[in-house]
């Protein structure tokens, strides 16, 4: 551990990394650009998640780790493993005991309090780059708040298939005036945006950090002949029974047999431990 | 020039750890306009508050103009500041931080808020108030559940600030060993 400064990067890093911080937090949903740095990882395994946790983690703090939901994947386990070594923090995958949770692509299904800090890795954090590929143009386009393009990107979807197709990294409007990716999250996730705690967003190798407050109004761009939906599969959770949860489908067998488990691998434990069983929760112990 | 050995001391014993904690109090305070946070382990030197010499350590680098506002700007506060952080110091109009007593900080036009392609090139001011409580103006906005109290300086010089938004000056109000944030995206009113 001695080999490292606390959390890795060096002091001078973590300041430029502190002040982009605080210029999103107080620009909400707002991408300010940062000097991102070469991490002991590669790009798309979380950078910019990564640096962020850097920049903001305590000796004090509790480190959860989260990968679309589960806290044992490759991903998860390494970035924990980091922080565990480089800056010494406990690390727990019960949410209600971190202070800090690093995550890629789901939002906890517990709803997260005012002492907890939720740090996103985005892989593209300009939600209409795939509509306009020009920075100088997108930069532009939000400066004038210059958002029909997406309106009509959302519209072509209803025009082709009847109902708004887009189901993660769905856009939304942050307290009235950027328009923002919130990640690769399912829309499912979206309403847990409008959180207790803070909420910063860190894309490493497109060099951008950007933040949500909390009591920060987020709103999922929609129509209102075609409002806005967070969809989940119709579905229970096959191992606690949960109906209010984000699912994952999991082929079990060769014969075309599956499951639907909750995504929230804590969340399904903590029910599970609780009493609470689905309809193939025998099955599989 | 010879450099009194105050110059030397008052600073962070063991930076990485005691910045991160400043900077997460720092950050709770900006993100949440209202909450009043406590600091400590500094000595800068007088008239700098203990708070103010935090934000300072944990922010400011060679990489950012500092700008010493009025009486903040003593041989003493320059050679603090320049050893234990490297800023460059320059005048208001440059400056990525300010430091000063909320008076000498006037007027805020000099100040950098930023670009529209590019609103966080903005300034950030760290303001010596006499007095930081939660009552007097009324807040609200992002980070604020539905209204929060705090004793500003100037609601009408904050409230022209917000209303520049998403361009303009973020605010720290230092007051001994308390801060409290104020970001341009926080309405101000009186009553």
């Amino acid at each position: 551990m001695n080999a490292y400064n606390f959390a890795y990067l060096d002091e001078q890093t973590k300041r430029m990394i502190r002040r982009a911080i605080l210029k999103g937090l107080a620009v909400p949903g707002y991408q300010v650009p940062f000097a991102s740095r070469e991490m002991p990882m590669p790009y798309g395994w979380g950078t910019g998640g990564v640096q962020v946790s850097a920049a903001i983690l305590t000796p004090e703090d509790r480190f959860k780790v989260i990968d679309q939901g589960a806290d044992d994947t490759t991903n998860a386990v390494s970035i924990r493993k980091f922080f565990e070594r480089t800056a010494g923090v406990a690390v727990t995958e019960r949410t209600i005991e971190a202070s800090v949770i690093q995550t890629r692509h789901r939002i906890p299904e517990t709803p997260l309090r005012a002492d907890q800090i939720l740090v996103y890795q985005v892989p593209i954090p300009e939600p209409l780059r795939f509509l306009e590929p020009r920075e100088t143009e997108t930069r532009k386009m939000h400066s004038l708040q210059e958002y029909g393009l997406m309106h009509v990107k959302l519209y072509e979807d209803i025009s082709r298939h009847g109902a708004i197709a887009t189901s993660y990294a769905y856009p939304v409007r942050v307290a009235g005036r950027y328009v923002m990716d919130p990640s690769p999250i399912p829309k499912f996730d979206n309403p847990k945006l409008e959180s207790e705690a803070i909420q910063l967003f860190g894309a490493g190798r497109e060099q951008r950090i950007y933040a949500v407050p909390p009591h920060t109004r987020v709103v999922s761009l929609d129509f209102e002949d075609h409002p806005f939906e967070p969809t989940k599969a119709e579905h229970d959770c096959d191992l606690c029974g949960a109906a209010d949860s984000y699912l994952d489908e999991v082929i079990i067998d060769d014969a075309g047999g599956r499951m639907f488990v909750c995504s929230d691998a804590d969340f399904c434990r903590g029910r599970r431990e609780a009493g609470q069983s689905g309809a193939k929760a025998g099955a599989l112990s | 020039m010879t450099l009194s050995g105050a110059v030397f001391g008052g600073g962070f014993c063991d930076a990485p750890v005691e910045s991160a904690r400043a900077f997460r109090t720092a950050m709770s305070a900006l993100a949440r306009p209202g909450e009043i946070g406590v600091m400590g382990g500094v000595h800068p030197p007088a008239p700098m508050s203990v708070a103010a010499g935090i934000l300072v350590l944990t922010l400011c680098d060679p990489d950012t103009g500092l700008y010493l506002a009025g009486d903040m700007d003593t041989p003493e506060v320059r050679d603090w500041v320049t050893f234990h952080t490297g800023a460059p110091l320059v005048s208001a109009n440059q400056a990525d931080f300010a430091l000063g007593r909320w008076q000498a900080l006037l007027p805020l036009a000099p100040y950098r808020i930023g670009t529209p392609e590019y609103p966080d090139q903005s300034a950030t001011l760290i303001a010596e108030v006499a007095v930081l409580e939660p009552s007097g103006a009324v807040l609200s906005g992002p980070g604020i559940r539905d209204s929060a109290l705090l004793s500003v300086p100037d609601v009408a010089a904050l409230r022209a600030n917000a209303a520049e938004y998403p361009l303009g000056l973020d605010f720290f109000f230092t007051c001994g060993d308390r801060l409290a944030g104020l970001p341009r995206s926080t309405r101000v009113s009186e009553e």
